[in-house]
């Protein structure tokens, strides 16, 4: 092995150790909700629904603009096996409470207090918001909130996914 | 016994390794906050419009300068009347 080949073989392996990352990203099983330690209530059974996973914080405007818009997606699709899970990645767990307290989300609102989830999951921005599934793949991934269009959007890929495979429950 | 070669693709990978780690890049942890760390930064101290009075004197100070109203926002023709 020549020295160039060498130097080149030491380069790639710097490299892949430096870019290694374990984001979810589409196409990726997501991570086990009951395994992440959550707290804060109980977790919705989601075996066989579609799941919209939001990693939010008490801190991030963006996250409370969206929480109106969720309640209204939780209130057209529940019925027909959407199942939200809203994160907090909040480091303070009053911070935490104090917000649900406020915002009265109808939908599962719990605490990844020792941020291991988002840790797992590397989410890119805050929020980010997981669609997965009925297979327990993930299907999108939206960074931030940005009012109706997001609500658009993710409305559209909702009925997509709602579609595609009928609740067998 | 180890041949030559393989000491040297050992000695490469050993390098890779070594260079990753010591670039400063491998440990994330040491410069860049992550998206869910960044309570203490949207935190409202860190506005920098965070006080009236700092933000009005720092406003005065920079149309002063510039001999220029309006430069921040504010409506204004730069006539340097002020």
């Amino acid at each position: 092995m020549s020295l160039r080949s060498e130097l080149l073989l030491a380069a790639g392996v710097g490299l892949l150790v430096v870019t290694a990352r374990a984001d979810v990203k589409v196409g990726d099983s997501f991570p086990s909700l009951p395994a992440a330690g959550l707290t804060g209530g109980a977790l919705p059974d989601t075996a066989g629904r579609v799941v919209l996973v939001d990693f939010w914080a008490s801190w991030c405007a963006p996250c409370k603009a969206s929480f109106p818009a969720y309640a209204k997606l939780q209130a057209d699709y529940a019925a027909r096996g959407l199942v939200i899970v809203a994160v907090s990645v909040d480091e303070d767990p009053a911070a935490y409470a104090a917000f649900v307290k406020r915002m009265h989300p109808p939908f599962a609102t719990l605490h990844d207090h020792t941020q291991q989830l988002v840790r797992q999951v590397q989410v890119p921005a805050m929020p980010t918001c997981y669609l997965i599934g009925r297979d327990g793949r993930v299907r999108v991934v939206r960074q931030g909130f940005h009012g109706e269009d997001s609500e658009r959007e993710l409305r559209k890929e909702i009925n997509t996914l709602l579609a595609e495979n009928p609740a067998t429950s | 016994m180890k041949t030559p070669r393989f000491r040297h693709v050992a000695a490469s990978l050993l390098l890779g390794l070594g260079m990753a780690a010591s670039c400063g890049c491998a440990n994330t942890n040491l410069v860049r906050v992550r998206p869910w760390e960044r309570a203490t930064l949207a935190d409202y101290t860190m506005r920098p419009d965070r006080d009236p009075l700092a933000t009005a004197n720092s406003e005065h100070v920079y149309f002063s300068r510039e001999s220029a109203t309006g430069g921040r926002g504010v409506g204004g023709s730069g006539c340097g009347c002020n």
